[in-house]
């Protein structure tokens, strides 16, 4: 992980890209884009995730294939934690224990 | 350690390197440190046996006679509390897995020592806290913390116990850890995945649901303590919280929690079976690859912790089929176990004892499973003690008979000493009996409508009761024989070899015990696992001496 | 993963632990182990994540109103101060790499100094929620926007219920990174890191991005529920 050097230009072109994107998703929210305004957000935040995983946390360079298992493991699990949760709330009889 | 003087008078190993409670207080050696865990679980378990003796007693006669109501739920809260998170949980990874993976990966210590040595002191920091909290008002929630009880309206210690229990989940994840950077990073040249001993195998999906699932209990034990100290409305109904989001995050841990507490014991099976029937292993990839199935399925079915609880019926059959599913990894394991004996020259040594009664009463435990399971038939038994009688099928007779099975098979490389093999048998049946005898019944009130957690009830189930109560006092003197002489060996025991058993193995590569980093030089491999056809038969190597 | 047998006894390479074969092995340990934890980490603040989806599905209305009364513009400026302070982590990380001591040093204090900031101003906004009354309890009072738009003051609770334990957790492990960054400020100020030896500073590095990503998440979640214009 250490043997890779990188430009410190990267580094504060990175540094621009995300605070251009919070300044985007900042405005972006106050636009009406309907259903799409969320799925906007978590989609820029998911983007500057990624630009900080790979260049700041260096994934990018690294060979070590066991790093990106590591990651994706723990994103698969997080899915099922709220994927299969999801399915009893997506699927009750509406009116029993709360809901909108 | 007074012993050591009488172990082994000229050579230096790990017991004897250094003295002083600084030394095994401040030690960072994995072996010392699977002996603090010991001693620690030791009297843990103690504990949960005391607060299981209580129950029973009262359970003697259908009146609620020997203590009150809420004392009885304080009874079984505590006695849950402590067997699963400071007995279950930790026995087998954190004291024969702590000793053995470094040894068995052909390595000087794990990848983290100090960490380790961190590990244990979570643990006993959360014992302290639960510990304190059960002296000080007790915990009535039950293990399950459920809310709202737990959140707003028990009067008892659930922010103490909570937290208690959240530093003791650190022991857990840095156990994990330690086990999967080690196992990955630190093999001995030669040991590849396919030669690595099965135990290993069983360790390593061990700790990817301790990595993953405990998290998860963590922040929901910080939420209670959260919502009970500030509150917060996150659980409560009359703010419109929902109860079922607390079981589900509980259970997304405390399901994949009871394969933390198998998947060890049947790590040691596999290398007790092939030890004593002198044979490689039947289906070794199958028994590799079942491990992880189970680490994995293992994650998608706790819902059916919860299929009366309210939640959505169609939900539930899809928790239902994948709990179906998540059986068929530990029946491929117990066929090949049984598989392994098949022509295999089996001697009946007190490990193997434990190892036949792993298999025998984990089957009956995991199939119970699937009758609990089937939807219609939890609507009839969820609740009572048919359950009750399921899950200790599987973690007495399962994991504590592993770990026993494990203890005694180890126990020479550990203390240098053999046990007296005839108490041991005798002991292991004693085990078996009480056993059985205790929890068997408990199928049957089960199935006739008994309630779990009930301090009285009806007398026409005295007489299973009183049965199972019997029971409970003999498997307590099978327990309470292999402390007396354990300790009687570490004196007055026969002075062990580097093998007694012949096994195969790095661990029995070196002396017993062994030194204090393991190996006089890194082991290279170039055998595969289990190799008992190109091992001396035991009466070769013996008629040798 | 060294091959050879590994000696008995070890040269003394600065910062080699007798347990390892050699650096490389040290430090591929030490990154993986610091990544599995970041991967426990992700599980804890998931569960957050899963109690704050079921409940802004239930309450939208309460957890859009809620998220109105948090400060926009305080939120995105915080948002880019951690951006900062991830930018000052990874160019410390490779002023390490270049032996670069003094800009090492420099780096390091920026980087706890932009935490400090976050910390601060995290203090003064929930400060803001207190005097407003949106602390969940006996005082909890959620004034409704207008009377068209009625709010059910317990779901509201909800919201800043959840408010408070996601910021507030996040917090934590702020307070516990900029801990861990004034350690290894110290070792670095001490001369301890050379090119080749210094990964404490990038599993330290490691962390303090992941709990950048964390808030990376929390922002829109938490303040971009629902700011449209008479939304």
């Amino acid at each position: 992980m250490s043997e890779h050097i990188l430009p410190s230009k990267l580094y504060w072109t990175i540094w621009a890209v995300l605070i251009c994107l919070t300044g985007i998703t900042a405005w972006v929210a106050t636009v009406d884009l309907g259903p799409l305004n969320t799925i906007v957000a978590l989609l820029i935040a998911s983007g500057k995730a990624l630009l900080v995983v790979l260049f700041f946390m260096h994934v990018k360079y690294t060979s070590e294939k066991l790093t990106r298992v590591v990651i994706i493991s723990a994103l698969f699990w997080l899915l099922i934690l709220l994927g299969l949760s999801l399915t009893d709330y997506f699927i009750r009889h509406p009116g029993i224990a709360g809901g909108a | 350690m007074a012993t050591a003087v009488s172990i082994a008078p000229e050579r230096e190993h790990y017991l004897n390197k250094e003295y002083g409670i600084r030394s095994w207080l401040l030690t960072t050696d994995h072996k010392r440190i699977a002996l603090l865990y010991l001693v620690s679980i030791t009297f843990f378990f103690f504990i949960g046996g005391f607060f299981a003796l209580l129950i029973r007693l009262e359970l003697l006669t259908p009146a609620g006679d020997l203590v009150q109501a809420d004392t009885y739920n304080k009874l079984f809260t505590m006695h849950g509390v402590i067997m699963v998170f400071f007995f279950l949980i930790p026995a087998v990874p954190a004291v024969l897995g702590n000793f053995l993976v470094p040894l068995m990966i052909g390595a000087r210590d794990l990848a983290f020592p100090k960490i380790n040595l961190l590990s244990w002191y979570c643990y006993i920091a959360g014992g302290i806290l639960v510990l304190h909290a059960m002296l000080t008002g007790g915990l009535d929630t039950g293990w399950t913390f459920y809310t709202p009880f737990s959140t707003a309206f028990s009067n008892t210690a659930v922010v103490e116990a909570g937290l208690g229990i959240f530093i003791n989940g650190f022991s857990s994840i840095l156990t994990g850890l330690n086990f999967i950077v080690t196992i990955h990073r630190m093999r001995a040249p030669g040991l590849t995945w396919s030669r690595l001993p099965l135990f290993l195998w069983s360790h390593y999906a061990t700790s990817v649901i301790m990595l993953l699932g405990t998290p998860v209990i963590a922040i929901t034990l910080v939420l209670v303590v959260l919502e009970r100290a500030f509150h917060l409305g996150i659980f409560d109904p009359t703010r419109g919280g929902d109860p079922l989001l607390f079981q589900h995050l509980f259970w997304f841990y405390s399901h994949p929690a009871v394969y933390i507490m198998i998947l060890p014991s049947m790590g040691v099976v596999s290398e007790i079976v092939t030890c004593f029937s002198r044979k490689r292993i039947f289906g070794y990839y199958f028994v590799a690859m079942a491990s992880i199935g189970i680490a994995v399925i293992g994650f998608f079915v706790w819902a059916h912790h919860m299929f009366v609880a309210g939640m959505s019926l169609y939900a539930a059959l899809i928790f239902s089929i994948l709990s179906y599913l998540v059986a068929v990894p530990s029946a491929i394991k117990v066929f090949n176990w049984t598989a392994t004996l098949y022509k295999g020259s089996v001697s009946f040594s007190t490990p193997m004892l434990y190892v036949f009664g792993f298999i025998g009463l984990f089957t009956m435990g995991g199939l119970t499973g699937l009758f609990l399971a089937a939807l219609g038939i939890d609507v009839h038994v969820t609740d009572t003690y048919f359950v009750v009688a399921h899950f200790h099928y599987i973690m007495v007779g399962g994991t504590v008979m592993g770990y026993l099975g494990g203890m005694h098979y180890w126990w020479p490389k550990i203390s240098g000493r053999l046990y007296p093999e005839a108490w041991g048998r005798l002991a292991a049946l004693i085990v078996f009996l009480g056993f059985n005898l205790t929890f068997f019944p408990q199928f049957i009130l089960g199935y006739l409508g008994m309630p779990r957690r009930y301090w009285q009830y009806p007398p026409e189930f005295q007489v299973l009761n009183v049965l199972s109560t019997a029971g409970s006092t003999i498997l307590a003197v099978g327990y309470l024989l292999p402390m007396v002489y354990f300790l009687w060996s570490m004196r007055y025991g026969e002075l062990a070899d580097d093998n007694p058993w012949d096994a195969a193995g790095l661990e029995w590569k070196t002396s017993s015990p062994p030194p204090t980093f393991n190996f006089d030089e890194t082991p290279v491999v170039t055998w595969e696992a289990y190799n008992y056809d190109e091992l001396p038969t035991p009466q070769e190597v013996h008629v040798e001496q | 993963m060294s091959n050879s047998p590994a000696p008995l006894v070890l040269e003394h390479t600065p910062g080699l632990q007798h347990h390892f074969a050699d650096m490389e092995q040290q430090r591929n340990a030490s990154s993986l182990g610091m990544w599995i934890f970041l991967g426990t980490e992700i599980m804890f603040f998931g569960g957050m994540f899963l109690a704050y989806l079921v409940y802004r599905m239930w309450y939208f209305n309460e957890f859009a109103a809620g998220s109105r009364t948090l400060n926009l513009l305080v939120g995105a400026v915080n948002t880019a101060v951690l951006i900062c302070s991830s930018l000052t982590v990874a160019l410390s990380v490779r002023a390490a790499q270049l032996g670069k001591r003094t800009l090492l040093v420099t780096l390091l204090a920026l980087t706890i100094l932009f935490g400090l900031v976050f910390l601060g101003v995290k203090a003064y906004e929930w400060d803001e929620k207190f005097t407003e009354h949106h602390v969940p309890g006996y005082s909890f009072h959620f004034q409704p926007e207008s009377p068209e738009k009625p709010v059910d003051q317990g779901h509201a609770q909800i919201f800043f219920s959840l408010y408070f334990a996601m910021t507030g957790m996040h917090a934590l492990h702020m307070i516990i990174g900029v801990g861990i960054f004034s350690v290894i400020t110290w070792m670095a100020w001490r001369g301890r890191f050379t090119p080749e030896y210094h990964t404490p500073v990038e599993i330290a590095g490691l962390y303090w991005h992941f709990v950048d990503i964390v808030w990376i998440y929390l922002f829109p979640l938490l303040y971009l529920i629902d700011r449209r214009p008479h939304g």
